[in-house]
C-alpha cells in the first residue's frame, strides 16, 4: 500500500471499549440518541428510522453488526450520521456509537494493513488499523461496512 | 455561440417537431385543411430559420429541402396525400435526429434519399398538376383577390445590432405586388446625437398584392420582437369599389400621426361641408343628416373589417426548470408538518387566540399544497396524441387497419406520473395492436369491420384517475392463459380461478402465448415492465376481456405522489398510517368477538364475514394489548379485510418521506412521515400486507 504521504483527519468513536475510527469527511453530523421507530421484518442490526430535521434516517448498530452484543443506552450513546455511497448512490446513514471521542489527524505512514485474523472482523470491514497515542485504532471502510450485499447477506444468517 | 442559447433553440425545436407531429397528424385526416397546412410550413419555416441562426446548418439545409415541397403545398400545386404525410413524418424524425446529433446527421444516407423522395414528388406532382383544369383542383384554394395593405414598419434602435438590414426586408416587400414605400424621418435626431448603429427611420409602405397578409407576416418573421408592424387592410375586393379613398384626414389619425382631437379642432375651423350645402339651401338638413349617418355606418363597417389583427396573446405560460418546482413542493411538505405540530400544540394550549390563528395557517397551508401540487399538472392529452403517431406507424408495419380514439384528453395528471406511464401505456397499445386486434380479412370473416379500434381514455374517479385501454380485437384466450400459467408453476392446476386472476397471470416476468416471437412483442417481458411501472406509481392494473370482442385494459393511478390522505393509528406506542382512500370503516373488537370466532381471524360486521389480519402479530408488538381493539376494514382490489390496530388516532395529512433503499424490500411499509410532535410513523401498504398474510395462511395450512 505505497502511497503519498497524506494526513487524513478521523473521527473517533467506541464500541464496546474499542476505539474505531472514520474518515472525517463522511461524518455529516452527531446527535444524541433520540426515539428510533423500528420497521418490522429486517435484520437486527438495522435498528430503525429517526427524524433529522424532516428527513427520514435509517439507524444501524454496529456492534450488532459486527457481532458484538447489542449497544445498551447510556448517556454517553449517541448517533453518528455518516454519507455512504451505496451502489453508486449517495445515502444518508446514522450509527449507534457508545460514545464519540474526537477529531485525529494520522498521516497515512502510521497506518498498517489489518490483519487477516485476530480482528473477529470481516477484513473487508477495515480500512487500515492505525497507531494514535500508543494505541491502536481499527479505521473502517464506511462504504464497505454499509453496503448493500452485505445487508441481504447478513438477513439470510440471521442468528 | 453560448450554449445556453443553443438549449433554448433545441427547446423550442423540439415543441416546433412536436407540434409538427400533431398537425401531420391532423393533415392527414383532412387533406384540404389549408389552415392545417400553414402550420405545418410555419413550424418548417421557424425551425429552417432559428437553425441557420444558431448555426445548425446542417438541419437548415434539410428543411429547406422540405419547405421547398411544403411551399408547393400551400400554393395549391402539390396535393396533400398518404405519401407525402409518411415523407414528412420522416422528415420530422429526421430532423429529429439532426437535432439530438447536435447538428450531426447520423444517417446521410437516410436523409438524402428522403430529399429525393420529396424532389420526386414535387416534380412528378406539380408536372401532372398543370395538366388539369386549376378550377376542380383538389386542394381548393381560390385565387386571391388583391388586398391593400398599409404596412407601418418601424424597427427598434438596436436592429441593427442583430444584423437586419431593413432595405432587404423593404425589397422583399416589394417583390409581393405593387408597392409605394414612403419613409419617415421624424425620429432622426441632429448629425452630433446621431449613434450611426442605430435606427431611427421607420417606413410606410402602401402594397397591393394577392399574396395575402401571410407573405407580408413570413418577410417580418424574424424581426417580429424588434420593431413595431403594423399591417391594415385598407382595400379589398369586397369593398364596395368607389375610387374616393379615405379623407387625408382620417388617414392621418388611422396611422397614428394626427390625433383625432387635432383633426376636430382643426375642422371645426372649417366649415362642414354639410353645413355648407344647408347654408346655400340646396339639401335639407335631414338629407344631410341622413347621409352622414350613412357615412358613419359604411365607415364604422369597413372599419371594423380592416380592423387590425387581435392582440399577440400575451405569454400565458412561463417555462421553470423542474427542479425549482420539485423544491417547492419540499418546502411545502415541510410547512405541512410544521403546521401539524402547531395545531397540536395550539390545541394541548387551549389559548383561543392561538388556536384560531393556528386553525387559519392549516386552511392557508392546506390551500398551498394544493395550488403547489396542481403545478405539476399536466393534460394527459399529450401524451395520447403522441400514440396516435406510435398507431399509425404500427398498424402500417403490421398491415393492419387501425385507429385510436381517446377521450379525457384534458384530464390532468401530475408530470412525474406522465412520464412514469409512458412506458406502460406504450407497452400495452403494441400488444393491442400485435396480439388484440386481429387483421383485416379475419375480422371481415369474424363480422367486424376491417378497421380495429384502440380507445385510450383518462378520467377521475374520487382521489384516483382511472385509464382504459380498450381495443375491439380478438380478446384474451383464457384457456391458453390458464394451461401455460399452470405450466409455469404459477396457478396450482385444479383450483377454480376467476377471469380477473387467471387474466392477471399475463403480468408474470415472461409470461407469452405467443407462439413467435415478433419484433413487436411475444417476448413475454412488456407485462411485466408494465406491472412493475404502475406499481412505483402505487397503482393497479385490472384486465377484463370477451373473446372475439375485445380487451379492456384498466389503470388505476393515485392522483398524488406527495401528499396523501390518511388514518393515523397506535400500536403499542409505535404509530402508523394508512392510507384513507381504501378505508372504509372502523369497528371495534372485542375480546368477546375473538373467542366467538375460535382463534380464526374472522369478524361478523353487520352480518358480513370479514377476515382481519392483526398487526400486533405481523410486526411483533409486544407491549399490552388493549381490552378493545379497533379493526380498519379497507377495501382492497375488492376485496374487504379488516387491519386490527390498538387505538385509532384520527385523521393525518402524510406527506410521505421515502425510506430509502435498505428498506426497499419490506413488504407492508410503502414509506414514513414524521407526525407533529416529531417522531416517525411508517406508512403501511395494505396490498402487501394482505399477500403475505395470504402467503402465510396458504403455507400454514399445507
Amino acid at each position: 500500500m505505497a502511497e503519498e504521504l497524506q494526513t487524513t483527519q478521523y473521527l473517533t468513536f467506541t464500541l464496546a471499549e474499542e476505539v474505531f475510527a472514520v474518515d472525517v469527511d463522511r461524518v455529516r453530523e452527531i446527535l444524541e440518541i433520540t426515539n428510533i421507530t423500528k420497521v418490522p421484518q429486517v435484520p437486527d442490526f438495522m435498528r430503525g428510522v429517526i427524524n433529522l430535521r424532516g428527513c427520514v434516517v435509517p439507524v444501524l448498530d454496529l456492534r450488532l453488526k459486527f457481532g458484538m452484543a447489542e449497544t445498551a443506552q447510556t448517556v454517553n450513546t449517541c448517533i453518528i450520521v455518516v454519507e455512504v455511497e451505496m451502489d453508486g448512490e449517495k445515502i444518508v446513514l446514522g450509527a449507534l456509537a457508545d460514545s464519540v471521542q474526537e477529531v485525529i489527524e494520522m498521516e497515512s505512514s502510521q497506518i498498517e494493513a489489518a490483519p487477516h485474523i485476530g480482528t473477529h472482523l470481516k477484513t473487508d470491514f477495515l480500512k487500515g488499523m492505525g497507531k494514535h497515542d500508543n494505541r491502536f485504532v481499527m479505521i473502517l471502510d464506511i462504504d464497505k461496512v454499509f453496503s448493500g450485499s452485505e445487508l441481504s447477506a447478513v438477513s439470510g444468517q440471521e442468528s | 455561440m453560448s450554449d445556453q442559447h443553443k438549449e433554448v433553440f433545441r427547446e423550442e425545436a423540439y415543441e416546433h417537431l412536436a407540434d409538427l407531429e400533431n398537425s401531420l397528424l391532423e393533415l392527414e385526416e383532412n387533406p384540404e385543411d389549408m389552415e392545417l397546412i400553414g402550420r405545418v410550413f410555419r413550424s418548417m419555416h421557424t425551425i429552417k430559420g432559428s437553425g441557420s441562426m444558431f448555426g445548425f446548418d446542417t438541419l437548415a439545409a434539410f428543411t429547406h429541402e422540405v419547405e421547398t415541397v411544403l411551399d408547393f403545398v400551400r400554393n395549391g400545386k402539390l396535393p396533400v396525400s398518404k405519401k407525402l404525410i409518411s415523407l414528412c413524418l420522416a422528415a420530422r424524425d429526421c430532423i429529429k435526429s439532426i437535432l439530438d446529433g447536435d447538428d450531426h446527421d447520423p444517417d446521410v444516407a437516410a436523409s438524402k434519399k428522403l430529399v429525393a423522395d420529396f424532389r420526386a414528388l414535387a416534380g412528378t406532382e406539380t408536372k401532372a398538376k398543370t395538366g388539369l383544369e386549376i378550377a376542380s383542383s383538389q386542394v381548393a384554394k381560390k385565387e386571391e383577390p388583391e388586398v391593400t395593405y398599409r404596412i407601418r414598419f418601424k424597427p427598434f434602435l438596436e436592429i441593427f445590432q442583430n444584423g437586419t438590414n431593413p432595405v432587404a426586408l423593404l425589397n422583399e416587400l416589394r417583390e409581393l405586388g405593387k408597392c409605394d414605400i414612403v419613409s419617415q424621418m421624424d425620429n432622426l435626431p441632429p448629425l452630433e446625437g446621431l449613434n450611426p448603429e442605430s435606427c431611427y427611420l421607420f417606413w410606410d409602405v402602401i402594397l397591393t398584392t394577392r399574396r395575402g397578409r401571410d407573405a407580408i407576416m413570413d418577410v417580418f418573421i424574424f424581426v417580429e420582437d424588434d420593431c413595431e408592424l403594423k399591417i391594415d387592410v385598407i382595400d379589398d375586393s369586397d369593398s364596395e369599389g368607389d375610387a374616393n379613398y379615405k379623407k387625408l384626414g382620417d388617414i392621418l389619425v388611422e396611422r397614428g400621426d394626427l390625433s383625432a382631437e387635432e383633426l376636430n379642432n382643426v375642422l371645426k375651423s372649417q366649415k362642414r361641408f354639410g353645413e355648407l350645402l344647408v347654408e346655400k339651401g340646396i339639401v335639407t338638413p335631414e338629407k344631410v343628416q341622413s347621409a352622414l349617418v350613412e357615412q358613419q355606418h359604411v365607415k364604422g363597417v369597413r372599419k371594423e373589417r380592416s380592423e387590425a389583427p387581435p392582440p399577440q396573446e400575451a405569454a400565458a405560460s412561463i417555462r421553470v426548470p423542474a427542479e425549482r418546482l420539485d423544491q417547492l413542493i419540499n418546502l411545502v411538505g415541510e410547512m405541512v408538518t410544521v403546521q401539524a405540530r402547531l395545531s397540536q400544540v395550539s390545541l394541548l394550549g387551549g389559548d383561543p387566540i392561538f388556536i384560531a390563528i393556528s386553525e387559519e395557517v392549516e386552511r392557508l397551508t392546506n390551500e398551498l399544497r394544493n395550488t403547489a401540487l396542481n403545478i405539476r399538472m399536466l393534460p394527459i392529452g399529450s401524451t395520447f396524441s403522441k400514440f396516435k403517431r406510435l398507431v399509425r406507424d404500427l398498424s402500417q408495419e403490421l398491415g393492419k387497419e387501425i385507429e385510436m380514439e381517446t377521450f379525457g384528453a384534458e384530464t390532468e395528471l401530475d408530470k412525474t406520473v406522465i412520464e412514469k406511464l409512458n412506458d406502460p401505456l406504450v407497452h400495452i397499445i403494441r400488444n393491442s395492436i400485435d396480439h388484440g386486434i386481429e387483421m383485416p380479412d379475419a375480422r371481415r370473416a369474424a363480422g367486424k369491420s376491417s378497421l380495429g379500434k384502440v380507445l385510450l381514455g383518462a378520467e377521475h374517479s374520487g382521489d384516483s384517475v382511472l385509464i382504459t385501454i380498450q381495443d375491439d380485437g380478438g380478446g384474451l384466450d383464457r384457456d391458453t392463459i390458464r394451461v401455460k400459467a399452470i405450466e409455469r408453476g404459477l396457478l396450482p392446476a385444479h383450483t377454480e380461478a376467476t377471469d380477473r386472476e387467471i387474466y392477471s397471470m399475463i403480468f408474470a416476468p415472461g409470461f407469452s402465448t405467443a407462439a413467435k416471437v415478433t419484433s413487436v412483442s411475444g417476448r413475454g417481458v412488456g407485462m411485466d415492465v408494465v406491472k412493475r411501472g404502475i406499481d412505483g406509481l402505487r397503482g393497479s392494473i385490472s384486465v377484463d376481456s370477451v373473446r372475439g370482442k375485445g380487451t379492456t385494459i384498466t389503470l388505476k393511478i393515485p392522483l398524488t405522489l406527495a401528499i396523501i390522505d390518511s388514518l393515523l393509528v397506535k400500536i403499542g406506542k409505535d404509530h402508523f398510517v394508512l392510507p384513507l382512500s381504501t378505508v372504509e370503516e372502523c369497528i371495534e373488537l372485542t375480546r368477546e368477538d375473538v373467542k366467538n370466532f375460535h382463534g380464526r381471524n374472522l369478524a361478523n360486521v353487520r352480518g358480513a364475514i370479514i377476515p382481519y389480519i392483526p398487526l400486533r402479530d405481523c410486526f411483533r408488538i409486544t407491549d399490552n394489548q388493549p381490552e378493545i381493539e379497533q379493526i380498519v376494514i379497507a377495501d382492497i382490489h375488492g376485496k374487504k379485510v379488516g387491519f386490527v390496530v390498538d387505538h385509532v388516532v384520527g385523521e393525518h395529512q402524510t406527506v410521505i418521506k421515502s425510506l430509502g433503499k435498505m428498506y426497499r424490500d419490506v413488504q407492508g411499509v410503502s414509506g414514513a412521515t414524521i407526525l407533529g410532535d416529531g417522531t416517525v410513523a411508517l406508512i403501511l401498504d395494505m396490498g402487501a400486507l394482505l399477500k403475505v398474510a395470504e402467503l402465510l395462511e396458504v403455507s400454514q395450512a399445507a
